[in-house]
């Protein structure tokens, strides 16, 4: 007889105080995500203050709705697995507290899973992970390339020397007068233009799975100052467009170059930018003529969320990784193997 | 009726179990060591020590402020979920007033100090009256010196008490001469023995979902967003 596993997952790392319950590691019994969204939308960007003073208004909240839609008790639940960094320290902690006080009031194993290792577990809610697998994690904190060879196995080979593409893309949008967040304007800018500006690709050096988008973010600004020195005004769809094609050729070419080299089964993308119809596009025909499965979860599930969380502390679980009462935020926390 | 009480609000840590007025077991400790570290570590521990189950609680207290700000959140989230999981009542008390409570039976006024850099204090005034603490100045964020300026009005013996009295020890001798008195170290640190001292003569909070800390000031950001808002409005 086989017995089903849950797992309650709490996510604050961000700007998002998420919960959910995953069965068996794959299937979503809940999934609640409040976003500040509206509130940090007044300073342009995440305040980290307001985002701790906003996790501690909602965590409870969360939880409990986490529970009722699911239509468990705390004693239904294996484990809880809680963001234990990288994100902000301040928000970090809230959620790791409440998943403490949660799992000691009730007797459950507490596991601290990193936030990218959730990003990339996301796709286990859609379909088996299947490995040696690749996945490219995009977000507004991460541009990385991470090989896994087995469920907990994480080995970088590439990642951003300056920028993420998501913070490059927010001071583009900043540039061009979008309001925050600016990832979604300029792909919707970028996607309805008719030309493209040309911007400069970094492919840095020729075997390096790394990258980097501060040249590119400051050729945007310099092409605008450039312009309106002679006193003309620039298209901002065409330096969204051009800016975009910069971004998304790079990203696709190294994947795909990482994922013939490394010869996986599966090619997988994570992260809010992976949320971007540009990049999504790009990526699904290039491996569509490689012939290579590549998958991206849902908009919803891009974003942050704490049904990743829970899928990803259910192999830790299952593994038998245990964190303690004196888990604390680890803001610049590695990703590293729990597997060996 | 088991209490649980938790003060995390400043570097000061103290975490008591009270049971039908006695109190069971009571750590304290004032070192610089981040709370999410120690908080829940030292709740197991004092839960392992008085050989309770966390269900066998009746009641939890928490110190809700003023202090550091992260600091009192990871104190608040704790109290919340533990008291809205175990379905128990939850009670705030004020973080200044847990320290003036160390005074309980002091005849003057007590004023509890916590440094809040560049020369500001989280501060308040209480008074011991009829078998309560009552509050005559309410907590607040103050320059210290402008907190001075309105005790000096008070012309009575004020009782200054919290660790954090020391850094300005010097700034309140001068001003209030003969009026001045120092607590003495053992009743710096704030006990959460004496937090729930203070809960038990407190209304429960009636929503647990819906308490959050004391912050007794407006985060930085969302203070500069307003006064744009309260310009833009002017400038139209």
């Amino acid at each position: 007889m086989t017995t089903d596993i849950y797992i309650l997952g709490i996510e604050t790392s961000c700007d998002e105080t998420a919960a959910s319950i995953i069965k068996n590691g794959h299937e979503i019994v809940s999934n609640i995500v409040a976003s500040q969204i509206e509130s940090q939308k007044r300073f342009g960007g995440v305040v980290p203050e307001i985002a701790s003073r906003h996790h501690v208004e909602q965590i409870t909240l969360v939880i409990e709705e986490a529970l009722h839609v699911a239509g468990l008790e705390p004693a239904d639940l294996n484990a809880v697995a809680v963001t234990e960094g990288p994100g902000l320290v301040g928000a970090l902690l809230i959620g790791i507290n409440a998943a403490k006080a949660f799992a000691f009031a009730n007797g459950l194993p507490i596991i601290g899973v990193h936030h990218i290792a959730g990003h990339i577990y996301a796709n286990q809610l859609m379909q088996q992970m299947e490995f040696p697998l690749l996945a490219l994690i995009v977000s507004g904190g991460h541009t990385e390339l991470v090989y896994m060879k087995d469920h907990g196995s994480f080995e970088l080979i590439g990642e951003t020397r300056d920028d993420a593409a998501g913070e490059a893309y927010d001071k583009v949008a900043r540039v061009l007068g979008l309001p925050y967040p600016g990832g979604p304007q300029i792909d919707k800018l970028a996607l309805a233009s008719d030309d493209a500006v040309d911007f400069p690709r970094a492919w840095l050096e020729p075997d390096s799975y790394d990258f980097s988008f501060s040249g590119l973010k400051s050729a945007v600004i310099n092409y605008k100052h450039n312009i309106e020195q002679k006193g003309g005004t620039i298209v901002p769809e065409h330096v969204a467009a051009g800016f975009q094609k910069s971004v998304i050729e790079v990203l696709t070419a190294k994947t795909v170059r990482a994922a013939k080299q490394y010869d996986v089964k599966q090619v997988i993308a994570a992260g809010g930018v992976a949320a971007n119809k540009g990049l999504r596009a790009s990526l699904d025909a290039a491996f569509e003529q490689e012939n290579i499965p590549f998958y991206v979860p849902p908009i919803s599930f891009c974003t942050d969320n704490a049904a990743m969380i829970a899928a990803a502390g259910t192999p830790m679980y299952m593994a038998g990784v245990r964190g303690d009462m004196s888990m604390n935020g680890r803001p610049g926390m590695q990703l590293t193997s729990w597997n060996e | 009726m088991i209490w649980l009480g938790i003060d995390t609000a400043n570097t000061p840590l103290s975490v008591a179990i009270v049971k039908d007025g006695t109190v069971l077991a009571e750590v304290n400790s004032s070192m610089a060591v981040n709370h999410s570290l120690r908080a829940m570590s030292t709740i197991e521990e004092l839960f392992a020590t008085v050989q309770l189950q966390p269900k066998e609680i009746d009641a939890i207290a928490v110190s809700e402020g003023p202090g550091s700000y992260t600091g009192v959140r990871i104190g608040v989230t704790i109290a919340k979920t533990l008291a809205w999981t175990l379905k128990k009542p939850l009670v705030g008390v004020s973080s200044l007033k847990t320290l003036a409570a160390n005074a309980f039976y002091f005849d003057g006024a007590i004023c509890p100090i916590v440094d809040a850099r560049r020369n500001n204090v989280y501060a308040g005034l209480y008074e011991y009256e009829d078998g309560h603490l009552n509050a005559i100045k309410e907590d607040g964020h103050f320059a210290i010196e402008d907190l001075l300026d309105s005790l000096k009005e008070y012309e009575r013996p004020v009782l200054y008490i919290g660790k954090d009295v020391a850094m300005h020890e010097v700034a309140i001798r001068e001003k209030m001469g003969e009026n001045a008195i120092i607590a003495p170290f053992p009743l710096q640190l704030p006990r959460a023995s004496s937090l729930i001292h203070m809960a038990q003569q407190s209304e429960r909070e009636e929503n647990i979902h819906a308490f959050t800390p004391e912050y007794r000031r407006i985060a930085e950001a969302e203070a500069n967003w307003l006064m744009q808002q309260r310009k833009d409005k002017a400038s139209e």
